[in-house]
């Protein structure tokens, strides 16, 4: 059977949810390889193995991350050139689409990002794309080259199918166009404590109307007694009331968790792009025209400081 | 320093989107055009960074006629001329077209025969939100790719950028030239000045079809597209659910929904 090549997601070994997504729907397709670039193999062999990983392709040479994406694109291009490679999944993070951008160029194969889905089909592999906001579901099949799709986290449940997670190490002579940019500093913001945003599976977001970076306490309280991330709309990361990695919405994330809780947010169609595919959504607003209880499932006409504290205790009540 | 600054005209976001049933590519009729907003970012930083230089900006754009108004926007924000890539084949064109469309042009006569030190782009066209040419166009160029750029400092030597990460920012440093792109958060776009926006009339435009750029129809358009839409469905709308008025029990009734859902 044709090999399918998951790029790995991770932080020195400790690894991402968006992978073990991967990992899962890569076993319909093909046989699994992950592809694990960096540091960290070591702490990362259990999780692989248990989603399925059948071999790992290592690359642990720190040139690889001493130069922002075009290493990791050269090395897939490689594995692709190398082996019977049917489709190259990659996270479709940030990060992720620029590896399947180069890759696609290199290989002269067509790619897909934002995929919520991929199945194998007579027509080779088909990707389901949610766009528009999730008002409109189109699916695409790649017409040239090795199918590279980019697919969006939080798009699949992960289920374990033990493999063996066999170690194969892989040797990159890296051309000197791969090396252009280098990274002189990483810079890592104190951790939360709290999920990643794109892949929490609840979601707390405050808007202008939490009025003011210190009331976003307010917010966090009720995320962490629902064991959430936090999210912010651009009018509040504007203000300067949470970080810009924290923004959801046309230019900041897409999310696509199981709850989504919108407090002090009117619901602007830009904002709307970024969090429209939730599964339930609900939202606190004083206003009772704000557009954002056009799409909620449970709606609440009353003042944020009132509510988010209430449900914040009454949560924390029912967990006893 | 020369800069070029490559901008994608796009349907303005507040109107609603939707595909043609014919060909499956946006129907831009139904919806005004402006110039995409990320790129309203690299517009400035472009000037701003001549500025500092006394530099030049040259303005890309690949797209159909309509995409002249998204030049002029730049050119009278302070931008010096324009490269419009225009041609009936480039409809429906991805983002692998779009990137060897603006690699040639860059090459071109017109665009100086590449001698750019930086190019920079939005990173992302609120359209079709794919984030792929930036990448694309420096892996066609061989040219040092430096995206998601935050912050952007040269001294004509080399540059230096802060790259958004999910944990904070990575500094990536290389030499010139380059390609950038910009998030936002980078700065805050002038408007146009009532001078400004006479002087962009003034201001030279060179139009390149794909004859002169040396490209075949059958590489670029939906013809030449690496990936096909096999079909697409609208959705319903999302329909309201329960409302409620908060009369002092707002926060309970709403963790009952929750419950009442399985998500608490
Ligand atoms: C090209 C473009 C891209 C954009 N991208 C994004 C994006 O990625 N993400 C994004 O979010 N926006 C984006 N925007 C901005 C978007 O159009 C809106 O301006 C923004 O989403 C508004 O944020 P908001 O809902 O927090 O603020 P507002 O629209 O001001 O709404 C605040 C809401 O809070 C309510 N409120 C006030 N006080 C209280 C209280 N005490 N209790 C309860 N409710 C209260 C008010 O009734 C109001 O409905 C973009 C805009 C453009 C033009
Ligand atoms: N047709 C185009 N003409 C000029 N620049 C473009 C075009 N399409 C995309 N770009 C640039 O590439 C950036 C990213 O677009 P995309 O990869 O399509 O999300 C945009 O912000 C523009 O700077």
């Amino acid at each position: 059977m044709a090999e399918i090549l998951v790029l790995v997601d991770h932080l020195d070994g400790d690894v991402k949810k968006v992978t073990l997504e991967l990992l899962t729907k890569a076993r319909s397709l093909g046989e699994v390889s992950a592809v694990f670039v960096g540091s960290g193999f070591d702490t990362a062999k259990d999780k692989l193995a248990e989603y399925g990983a059948a071999t790992v392709h290592v690359a642990d040479a720190d040139e690889l991350t001493a130069h922002p994406v075009a290493p990791k694109a050269e090395l897939l291009a490689k594995l692709v050139a190398d082996g019977d490679v049917a489709a190259v999944l990659v996270p479709g993070t940030a990060e992720g689409k620029e590896v399947a951008a180069r890759l696609a160029i290199k290989t002269g194969s067509g790619v897909i990002t934002d995929a919520v889905d991929v199945v194998a089909s007579d027509q080779g592999i088909v990707a389901e794309q949610s766009v528009f906001g999730g008002s409109t579901v189109v699916h695409s099949t790649i017409t040239r080259g090795t199918p590279v799709v980019a697919v969006r986290p939080n798009a699949t449940q992960p289920e374990p199918a033990p493999a063996a997670a066999e170690r194969v190490d892989v040797a990159v002579e890296l051309s000197a166009s791969a090396k252009l940019a280098t990274v002189t500093e990483r810079v890592v913001k104190s951790r939360t404590g709290r999920p990643d945003l794109t892949e929490a599976s609840i979601v707390v977001s405050g808007g202008r109307g939490v009025n003011g970076a210190e009331n976003f306490t307010v917010v966090e309280a009720l995320a962490d007694a629902l064991g959430g991330a936090v999210g912010a709309s651009r009018a509040a990361v504007d203000s300067g009331w949470y970080p810009h990695q924290s923004q959801v919405g046309q230019t900041g994330k897409t999310v696509s968790p199981q709850l989504y809780v919108a407090a002090g947010i009117s619901g602007a169609i830009q904002h709307r792009a970024g969090m429209q595919t939730s599964k339930t959504i609900v939202a606190v607003n004083k206003d009772a025209e704000a557009p954002i209880f056009d799409l909620v499932d449970f709606g609440v006409i009353g003042d944020l400081f009132d509510v988010l504290p209430q449900a914040t205790e009454e949560v924390a009540a029912r967990k006893g | 320093m020369k800069i070029v600054v490559c901008v994608k005209q796009v349907p303005d976001t507040a109107s609603e989107k939707a595909l043609r049933s014919e060909d499956s590519t946006l129907d831009r009729d139904a919806v005004d055009a402006v110039m995409n907003e990320m790129d309203e970012f690299a517009v400035e930083e472009a000037l701003q960074l001549a500025e500092r230089t006394d530099g030049e900006v040259t303005v890309l754009l690949m797209g159909p006629d309509q995409g002249t108004e998204t030049i002029r926007k730049a050119l009278s924000m302070g931008a010096h001329k324009g490269i419009h890539v225009v041609d009936d084949a480039l409809h429906g064109s991805d983002a692998v077209a779009t990137s060897a469309v603006l690699a040639a042009a860059l090459a071109s006569e017109e665009g100086a025969g590449g001698a750019y030190d930086l190019i920079i782009l939005g990173s992302e066209a609120s359209d079709a939100r794919t984030s792929l040419v930036p990448a694309m166009l420096a892996e066609r160029l061989g040219l040092p790719q430096l995206t998601f750029a935050q912050k952007v400092d040269t001294d004509g030597a080399n540059v230096t950028v802060e790259r958004l990460t999910d944990y904070g920012h990575d500094v990536v440093t290389s030499g010139l030239p380059a390609v950038v792109s910009v998030v936002e958060k980078i700065n805050e776009p002038r408007y146009p000045s009532f001078k400004g926006i006479m002087a962009a009339k003034k201001k030279p435009v060179s139009t390149l079809d794909l004859g002169d750029l040396g490209l075949d129809a059958a590489e670029v358009g939906a013809a030449g597209a690496w990936s096909k839409v096999e079909d697409f469905a609208v959705r319903p709308p999302r329909t309201t659910g329960e409302l409620v008025k908060d009369e002092g029990d707002g926060g309970k009734q709403l963790v009952s929904f929750l419950a009442s859902r399985k998500l608490v």
